[in-house]
């Protein structure tokens, strides 16, 4: 996986909680059995008037001008900035990989979907979790401020504001290694290798039907 | 000792190793394959070169995209074709066990795993897709997972984890004729809210929870991840045991009596302590219906549709095409869908026909079809002759599938239509775009088909008594 590196970018927001990745990206683009390419179709029902199918170019589709993503001073944007339980419903990874493809890094919100949250550390994407009031504080400052930038340093878990004002964020000391490092989870866990064959040895033990072999 | 919940047990008995900042490495029993979120982690497996751990502790089907009519005729759309093709060649190539889409046993994932027994209770189960809650009704600890994690754990049997909170809901009492557990799943997401569960297991419990079938115990739990919980669970019983005894993957002989001995044991402890606990009186849980496009947005049946103010309620009403204030009732529907893994199994289709029986489908609906969860399902219901009563009254009786409750196969809403559904996700665009959908129990919908409209199915349960 690719490392995640500081970055300072432009703010976009979009007020809305329970966004669900169905929103995020819509089904018919599941279809595709590759990780990449979904960037065009992100919020696809909001961001174009038409609708959208999979493998057809999105360059002459009429937009959605009133949708943020479309406006003029968003344009650029790697930080997007929302509200409660993001990413909610379906737990398709494709959500992710098309908020990646389309250039966001980092997502920053009062709350995430589980499933969500997790998949975002699997593809270099850091989502935030501030309290709600700074949220608040955030969407007036991006609203009042044409090309609201913002500096993310992960290492000291800041947020850089243009005012010079710093926010803290927490987050998992793993997680935060795993998106520093650009590390491989799997090759991680392969290094427990030992471990978990003694494990498994034990369980077998104890529940030997679950080892049943599935013939179909 | 003693004071374990049962997600405390689950997690426990799987946990094979614990980092300094609190994540588990938990052993995973179990896997289910669908086609939509598995083709980039078999090929991550393929980029890396890496085989599968234990290949046939994973069972793949087909469900998402496959057609509910003319299956013989293949699937017509050539993307929907190639993931399935995809499916079948990955696990043909990885040895991974597949259950073909013209096989009787085929269906959607999560009515095909209890079914045939691939789930069994005290495992531990995942599979790229959130409803895998389903299947904690087996008291399986049983989650949603990315596609990442999907690859992770075809590789490593393992995945890695935070312990998640404990939550417990209650719902004492009795259910009313005419209420069912959709109804009651729905109204504790309409309590606690589509986030209420985040970060949290929920264990179903009290004397409802208990009267339940296995069945209708599926349902509770599949809708957990729309309460925000990843996983639900209700404890093993009597029931569970009788569900699971004699399914084709289900241990026979000296492992029977061994496995049962462990899945009795497999409760939250009486002393055992939950992080919060949710308490539901079920005499007063009446049918439900959502308004909005959250699952969250319900309403009892005949109460009037929300007053607008905040944002969300307006563009949840104006998306849906309703008027605040007003009756549900009068607004008519065009399209009735039966099925989805919350509610496709045998006694959901039994009751519904039971609704529809000697009635008609309302001349105003475009199409109403029943989508059995599984071949074996519609077997069972044609043998039992609920494919005539539907087909009698006007609806379509279908292929089993994911079909209209996402729509990614040729089953859908267009634009406008406004839909009684038994699935699980009212999102904006989620059976169509721009289509409407209420979120409601099988005899809820089988009523609203027959009139054309919503209504409130306890009064034609009295009219038939
Ligand atoms: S029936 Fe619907 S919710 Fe269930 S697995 Fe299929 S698409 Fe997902």
């Amino acid at each position: 996986m690719e490392k995640f590196s500081n970055i300072r970018g432009i703010v976009a927001p979009i007020d809305r909680a329970n966004v669900d990745t169905d929103a995020i990206i819509p089904k018919q683009f599941l279809k595709s059995i590759k990780r990449t390419g979904f960037g065009p179709n992100l919020f696809d029902e909001w961001r174009y008037l038409d609708i959208g199918e999979p493998g057809v170019s999105c360059d002459n589709r009429p937009l959605n001008n009133d949708f943020v993503l479309n406006q003029d001073r968003y344009q650029g944007s790697s930080i997007l900035l929302t509200r409660n339980n993001f990413g909610c419903g379906s737990s398709r990874e494709h959500a992710p990989w098309a908020i990646k493809d389309y250039g966001f890094r980092v997502l920053i919100a009062p709350s995430f979907a589980d499933i969500f949250y997790n998949n975002c550390f699997k593809n270099g994407l850091l989502p935030i979790v501030l309290e709600e009031s700074k949220i608040d504080d955030l969407f007036q400052s991006v609203h009042a401020t044409p090309g609201f930038e913002m500096a993310i340093d992960l290492n000291n878990q800041k947020i850089q504001l243009s005012a010079g004002e710093n926010i803290s964020f927490n987050i998992d000391g793993y997680k935060k290694s795993c998106l520093m490092n650009g590390l491989d989870e799997i090759g991680q866990t392969m290094e427990k290798k030992e471990i978990i064959q003694s494990f498994e040895r034990q369980h077998k033990k104890l529940s030997p039907w679950i080892f049943e072999d599935l013939v179909v | 000792m003693g004071t374990k919940t049962l997600y405390d047990k689950l997690w426990d008995s799987h946990l094979i190793h614990e980092d300094e900042n609190g994540n588990g490495l938990l052993y995973i029993d179990r896997q289910l394959i669908h086609e939509v979120t598995s083709p980039q982690a078999f090929e991550g497996l393929r980029l890396s070169d890496r085989k599968p751990w234990r290949a046939s502790a994973n069972l793949a089907v087909a469900d998402h995209n496959i057609p509910t009519e003319n299956r013989d005729k293949g699937i017509a759309d050539p993307v929907s074709a190639l993931q399935v093709e995809t499916l079948v060649n990955n696990c043909k190539a990885f040895h991974v066990p597949y259950i073909p889409m013209d096989d009787e046993r085929q269906g959607i994932v999560h009515v095909v795993g209890p079914e045939q027994g691939a789930t069994l209770p005290g495992m531990t189960i995942v599979c790229g897709d959130s409803h895998t809650a389903t299947h904690g009704a087996l008291g399986a600890l049983a989650f949603g997972i990315g596609t990442s994690e999907v690859e992770h754990v075809m590789a490593t049997q393992c995945l890695i984890q935070n312990k998640s909170k404990n939550m417990l809901v209650k719902v004492d009492g009795q259910l009313q004729k005419g209420v069912t557990a959709k109804d009651l799943v729905l109204c504790i997401i309409k309590k606690i809210g589509t986030a209420g569960g985040t970060g949290h297991t929920i264990e179903f419990a009290g004397e409802v929870v208990e009267s339940l079938s296995v069945e209708e115990r599926m349902t509770v739990c599949n809708m957990a991840i729309e309460a925000g919980a990843r996983a639900g669970l209700i404890a093993v019983d009597e029931k569970t045991i009788n569900y699971v005894k004699g399914r084709p993957f289900s241990p026979k002989g000296e492992l029977w009596d061994k496995a049962i001995a462990y899945w009795k044991t497999l409760f939250s402890d009486a002393d055992a302590k939950f992080d919060s606990i949710v308490s539901l009186d079920g005499n007063s849980i009446v049918p439900q219906i959502t308004w909005g496009t959250s699952p969250e947005m319900g309403m009892d049946v005949g109460e009037a549709i929300p007053i607008a103010g905040k944002e969300e309620i307006e563009n949840a009403l104006e998306y849906m095409g309703l008027t605040n204030g007003g009756s549900l009732s009068d607004y008519k529907l065009d399209k009735i869908f039966i099925g989805s893994c919350t509610n496709s199994r045998i006694e959901d289709l039994r009751t519904a026909a039971e609704i529809v029986k000697g009635h008609k489908v309302a001349d105003t609906i475009k199409i109403a079809m029943v989508v059995p969860g599984s071949g074996e399902v519609k077997n069972k219901a044609e043998s039992e002759g609920l494919d005539k009563i539907f087909m009698e009254a006007g609806f379509e009786w279908r292929e089993p599938g994911c079909s209209m409750c996402l729509a990614m196969n040729a089953d859908r809403l267009e634009s406008g239509e406004r839909c009684a559904s038994t699935s699980n996700r009212n999102f904006e665009g989620r059976q169509g775009q721009g289509g409407r959908t209420h979120l409601v129990s099988p005899i809820m919908a089988a009523a609203a088909a027959v009139n054309g409209h919503f209504v409130d199915v306890r009064e034609i349960l009295k009219a038939v008594v």
